[in-house]
């Protein structure tokens, strides 16, 4: 057995394979045009450093279940966005629905999200899950979290109709709980 | 439903830290806290199916519009497998590089050398039933970085691949053999296992060097493998 190939860097130069279009799940010419149903949703947020600063060098992938909680139906639930001058990403996509956990449970409606940055050596992990769903109080991840940093995981509405918010904190005070997956 | 299979954790030794203070820009990026270990759940399992037909392949980056990239034309080609040695078929692998000036088509890279209007430095390419990828292109340049003091990164290929699962999900880079400048780079230096560490280095080969056209190097990645099951070489396996 070899094991899996160190992880490096993706550096300040990867938006080389930024398709700015990828952020729009929805694009009438991408994968998901003709799908029919489900809640359109805009997911933003800011990623900050340890300093304050914000990352305007992510690049930030999401990947997510169907509406009806469907990881293998036709939906396409994979996007790419790099983040912008104030640290800003931007997704457009379908609000997931809830997915299948483990021994029978089920998880709350979510988005993992992955980041790559310069100064990350690998990959960071995390969970974007949406602010009033009753199943957040029996997600079987969400409940392993001490209260006082779960409010990281969860987006919550802007106030534009569809749009949620999460800002990412990779240090510090509020910082995001990632996910050794 | 039964619960789904998870991949196996990694040998810490043979994956970097996320602090790692010599290599500065971890330095306010890294998480003080530990990460919080998820029990693999489909979300974690699968992953995005990359087509083709949704994400076009280009597999030569030694021509733009037409016209022939400066530099040493070069052919890198291997097999994407997994850590039981089981081939990852269809992976997507995307490449991204400087020029054989050691500049990135980036408006980001200030560096002072030449960019090559013929040469844009991204590809991208599936991995056949075999696992195996290929593409062409023009072997890059070394180049200056501020980390420290006459910092130059080694000559390099960046890679991202998708396998089947999130939890496969990679980017690393590839280096080339006999390059002196590794022996001073801390992010090729970021793991404990120099065995890990060498084989970020692709090998020479022969077989991949096509005559009069191109020297070929080869590159192997392995992804993390599935935990095993208590059916895994039984009978009961589907």
């Amino acid at each position: 057995m070899t094991a899996a190939t160190t992880s490096q860097t993706a550096g300040p130069y990867w938006h080389l394979i930024d398709f700015p279009e990828w952020a729009d799940l929805l694009r009438p010419d991408g994968p998901n045009a003709g799908i029919e149903g489900g809640e359109r949703i805009v997911l933003t947020g800011r990623i900050t450093d340890g300093d304050g600063a914000p990352v305007t060098d992510a690049m930030v992938e999401i990947w997510q279940a169907d509406p009806e909680g469907r990881y293998d139906g036709a939906f396409h639930g994979f996007g790419r966005c790099g983040t912008d001058a104030n640290g800003m990403f931007r997704f457009v996509t379908l609000k997931p629905g809830p997915v299948p956990g483990r021994g029978n449970q089920t998880q709350a409606p979510h988005v993992v999200l992955t980041l790559f940055a310069r100064g990350l050596l690998k990959q960071l992990v995390t969970r974007l899950y949406f602010e009033g769903e009753t199943l957040n109080e029996t997600d079987p991840l969400l409940q392993s979290i001490e209260p006082a940093r779960r409010g990281t995981l969860i987006a919550r509405p802007t106030g534009t109709p569809g749009e949620w918010r999460l800002d990412i904190r990779l240090q510090g005070e509020n910082e995001t709980v990632f996910l050794d997956v | 439903m039964p619960d789904p299979i998870g991949y196996r954790r990694p040998d810490p030794a043979t994956q970097p830290p996320y602090d790692l203070r010599a290599y500065g820009s971890t330095r306010p990026r890294h998480p003080k806290q530990p990460l919080v270990r998820v029990p693999h759940t489909l979300s974690e399992v699968t992953g995005p199916r990359m087509s083709p037909a949704w994400y076009a392949p280009h597999d030569d980056l030694s021509r733009h519009n037409g016209k022939e990239a400066l530099g040493e034309r070069i052919i890198v080609a291997g097999r994407v497998l997994d850590e039981d040695g089981r081939p990852v078929r269809g992976a997507l692998v995307e490449v991204w590089q400087a020029n054989a000036a050691g500049r990135y088509h980036h408006p980001a890279d200030q560096h002072d050398a030449p960019l090559d209007p013929n040469f844009l430095g991204r590809g991208r390419v599936f991995t056949d039933e075999e696992g195996n990828y290929r593409f062409t292109t023009i072997r890059p340049g070394a180049y200056p970085w501020r980390n420290h003091a006459n910092a130059w990164r080694p000559v390099h290929i960046h890679f991202s691949l998708f396998g089947a699962g999130l939890a496969q999900r990679l980017i690393t880079q590839m280096y080339f053999p006999g390059d002196p400048l590794l022996a001073y780079d801390p992010i090729f230096q970021c793991t404990a296992d120099e065995a890990a560490r060498n084989r970020l280095i692709a090998q020479f080969d022969l077989a991949i060097t096509q005559p009069e056209w191109a020297l070929g190097y080869r590159f192997d990645i392995i992804l993390r493998g599935r935990e095993a099951t208590p059916f895994e070489d039984g009978a009961g396996a589907h």
